[in-house]
């Protein structure tokens, strides 16, 4: 069904389209709002992060207090802000980059995103329960098994079902870009996103299963009763460092990745050339997936591994400096001789070069094993990791919103409120975190809740809290342009930035078929082939006809749910066996759903000849 | 494609799990799966490997296992691959009877395997005295196996379901997806049996 068919039928009619959409637009839209959510709260855990450490002795928040902000803080930035967002892009562009009419799954595309929202809701109930997790996000043990109450509990039970929806998402998308891509669209002539999007989903795969793996454990450590990390009956506490970090160290090339593809559309676009390098940078983003996974123990070097194990993974790390840099390179030879177009997407990305190379080089520093000694744990870290998180995901997040806006929603993003948001937001973001590495270096250890007057720390954190404030200024008019951009702005065409491919070849928003005839391509930025021969649009592949879509289902929503209800079950039965009842109809739920699944026959629906002809007619097919 | 087509197709192709979009997507969509699933195993092999000296000094492997009884469970999983390659096999010339057939034998042999699985971890629990939490090894070794075996009881539940379903309209386009990649699964779940047959119980006998 069509949105503008469902707001005729009333809010309750789209609020159950939006449940029971399996549409990839739709699914972006919940992944942009969700994430969207998660990423304000998890920023307001960091402004309350920066208000503790604005004066020595602070006690603006208790300590314990404090614990629970920064262990939520670094999660749900991460799995429920960071992630989504990026899924919010996947889903809004990919299909349309290859020429799809969907994913490959619309039925678990769906199925992955309420795993994650209720995973992600899941996780901040705890707020409301008894306390949050406070064991940091990399929740080590045995402070993780140690910590009373049922914060860390929370952690587990979130973290895995939000975990079980994103390795769903990266299945899908691998299948996609195999399988869907339109006529002539070979693997080397798909838009640098899409293949970022490819070896993200890669990682996905196999990163995740061991961090499920240390989640079960840590899970059956705390509830029910086992031994792994329990030294006393001959656990290891080491075991959960491993798994959490041979899924964490591939976790930051997931997120970083597709942003990376991202700034390699932006830049070719608004360059108005083709991207320098194409194959070199498909290569570079291969050789960093693959890399990713070599190099899990450049955060344990501390732990004792041995000067082998640590030399291994130091040398494996500063391997990785060479893609990126390769990366680098070709982004500003890109640029080089083009017709730079200074829009506010555009700003965003060109701050991000020095922004990532500083995060760059200071984890080349970090990966040298035995200077690591002297950072570990400190501020330096902490200024490292913001620098290419930030300074990487979150430019490119908010540069990726730009570019991508008017194919989601049909309106430009307002440029002057977008370039207003950028300056605080990047002078904030240089104030907040440039000067904690050299904290770090003062030897300031991170996570903690207090630091003393009189150590040259006073000035430093003061500094670092106002750029905190300069960023959140920054978000606000971001949000503002926003709401203006719905209310004021005019609709646009489908190619307001004279595009090079295939999704700038639709109308903005797509309708939910996408393409009313699947397209020819003949080249790298097929569009733009297309525009370079003087013709208006691309060269259909089929003769107009019937299409097949897939059919909305309540069933994903219902399996997710389940789990959620089960969770809850899991957590309290420690306390009282009452609430296996919530585990057993909570699981009761999940796998009914999954049963009625498997034996309902589902084949989809056509759009007939007739209404795609009536469509094209009213001026939406083209 | 039409539903009609899909659902009673004219002629069926050789490889019936392959003739239509969905079909290939869950084809390849599943072999990723099994992708993932072998870091799960992986890991849990890693712990297990990492903890399986950690006996507290009782209940050590040598001491618990007998390979008599490990020996017919491997037998009857690996056979139960062998009857699911047969129950392909027909499925490619179009043989439905003889596909649920030995489909049928395939779960009745998992169900053997699993009932032997039950046994042998109420005989260590009840002579023994061990349990998942009586050890660091006793945690690894029940959730290594405890997975296989879980993986075991949502294959057999799946495999039913679909022969269940389909029993009344044979084979067509849109099932034979569905059966091929149950099959898929079970073979991958013999597969890491081999491994747990070989690293808990070969090497724990004589490692």
């Amino acid at each position: 069904m069509s949105t503008a068919t469902a707001q005729k039928r009333g809010l309750g009619a789209a609020i159950w389209d939006y449940l029971t959409t399996v549409d990839h637009k739709k699914i972006a839209h919940l992944y942009l709002v969700a994430g969207g959510l998660f990423f304000l709260i998890g920023g307001l855990e960091a402004m309350l992060i920066r208000i503790q450490l604005m004066k020595p002795d602070n006690n603006f928040i208790s300590a314990g207090l404090y614990n629970e902000m920064i262990t939520m803080h670094g999660t749900t930035m991460i799995f429920l802000a960071a992630m989504p967002l990026i899924f919010a892009l996947m889903n809004a562009v990919v299909p349309l980059q290859i020429g799809a009419r969907d994913v490959a799954f619309p039925f678990l595309n769906s199925l992955g995103f309420w795993l994650f929202l209720f995973g992600g809701l899941m996780l901040n109930v705890s707020w409301f329960t008894g306390g949050a997790p406070d064991a940091g996000w990399t929740n080590y043990a045995p402070l993780s098994t140690s910590s009373p109450g049922h914060g860390v509990d929370y952690y587990v039970m979130g973290l895995q079902i939000s975990g079980a929806g994103t390795l769903i998402g990266g299945i899908n998308f691998l299948v996609t870009i195999v399988n869907m891509r339109a006529p002539g669209m070979t693997y080397m002539r798909m838009p640098l996103f899409t293949w970022s999007t490819f070896v993200t989903s890669t990682l996905i795969l196999f990163a995740f299963p061991a961090l499920t793996v240390g989640l079960f454990l840590m899970m059956f450590d705390r509830m029910f009763g086992s031994a792994f990390f329990d030294v006393g009956l001959g656990g290891n506490v080491i075991i959960w460092e491993h798994l959490f970090w041979i899924f964490g160290h591939p976790e930051v090339y997931i997120l970083i990745l597709p942003l990376f593809g991202a700034f390699s559309d932006i830049f070719s676009n608004f360059s108005k050339k083709r991207l320098f390098g194409y194959s070199a940078m498909v290569f570079a983003t291969v050789l960093i997936g693959f890399l990713g996974f070599m190099v899990w123990a450049h955060h344990m070097f501390t732990v004792g591994m041995g000067p082998i194990a640590n030399s291994i993974f130091a040398v494996a790390t500063m391997a990785i400096a060479v893609p990126t840099g390769i990366k680098i390179f070709n982004w500003l030879f890109t640029m080089w001789g083009g017709q730079i177009k200074m829009t506010a997407a555009m700003l965003w990305s060109i701050a991000f070069i020095p922004s990532f190379t500083i995060g760059g080089m200071t984890g080349v520093m970090l990966a040298a094993a035995a200077a690591d000694y002297q950072y570990h744990d400190t501020y330096f870290v902490v200024g490292h990791f913001h620098y290419v998180i930030v300074g990487g995901v979150v430019f490119g997040l908010f540069a990726a919103l730009h570019y991508w806006w008017p194919k989601m929603f049909g309106k430009v993003l307002n440029e002057k409120l977008g370039k207003l948001a950028f300056w605080p937001f990047f002078i904030g973001f240089h104030l907040t975190f440039f000067i904690q590495h050299f904290l770090g270096l003062m030897g300031m250890p991170r996570r903690y809740w207090v630091f003393l007057e009189g150590q040259g720390l006073d000035a430093g954190n003061l500094i670092s809290t106002i750029g905190a404030f300069l960023m959140a200024i920054g978000t606000v008019i971001f949000l503002i342009n926003v709401v203006y951009t719905s209310v004021k702005e005019k609709k646009v065409s489908g190619d307001p930035w004279n595009g090079r491919t295939l999704e700038w070849s639709i109308p903005s928003p797509p309708p939910h078929y996408n393409f009313v005839q699947t397209p020819l391509v003949r080249g790298l930025d097929p569009l733009w082939v297309e525009k370079m021969d003087g013709k208006e649009g691309m060269t259909p592949a089929e003769p107009l006809g019937d299409i097949h879509m897939p059919n909305a289902s309540i069933l994903p929503f219902t399996i997710s749910l389940g789990l959620f209800i089960a969770g809850f079950g899991f957590i309290y039965q420690v306390d009282d066996t009452v609430w296996l009842i919530a585990v057993f109809a909570g699981m009761g739920i999940t796998l009914g759903s999954m049963l009625i699944r498997s034996l309902k026959d589902d084949l989809g629906h056509h759009i007939h000849k007739e209404e795609l002809e009536e469509d094209i007619k009213k001026g939406v097919g083209r | 494609m039409s539903h009609e087509d899909v659902l009673n197709p004219k002629h069926m192709p050789h490889d019936p799990e392959k003739a239509t979009l969905e079909g290939k997507n869950k084809f390849l969509g599943f072999w990723f799966f099994l992708g993932g699933e072998t870091v799960l195993f992986a890991s849990l092999f890693g712990t297990y490997l990492a903890l399986n000296g950690s006996t507290q000094g009782e209940n050590t492997p040598e001491h618990l296992f007998g390979l008599e009884l490990v020996f017919i469970m491997t037998m009857l999983l690996l056979t139960s691959s062998l009857t699911s390659v047969y129950a392909m096999y027909h499925m490619k010339n179009h043989n439905f009877g003889k596909m649920q057939t030995w489909l049928a034998i395939t779960v009745f042999l998992g169900l053997a395997f699993l009932g032997c699985e039950i046994y042998e971890f109420y005989h260590y629990i009840h002579e023994y005295g061990f349990t998942f939490r009586s050890s660091a090894f006793g945690s690894a070794f029940y959730t290594l196996v405890g997975f296989h075996g879980g993986h075991v009881l949502f294959g057999l539940s799946w495999i039913t379901a679909l022969l269940l379903r389909n029993r009344k309209r044979g084979l067509n386009l849109y099932n034979a997806p569905k059966y091929y990649i149950a099959s898929l699964y079970w073979h991958f779940i013999d597969v890491v049996w081999v491994f747990i047959f070989t690293v808990v119980y070969l090497m724990g006998k004589v490692g």
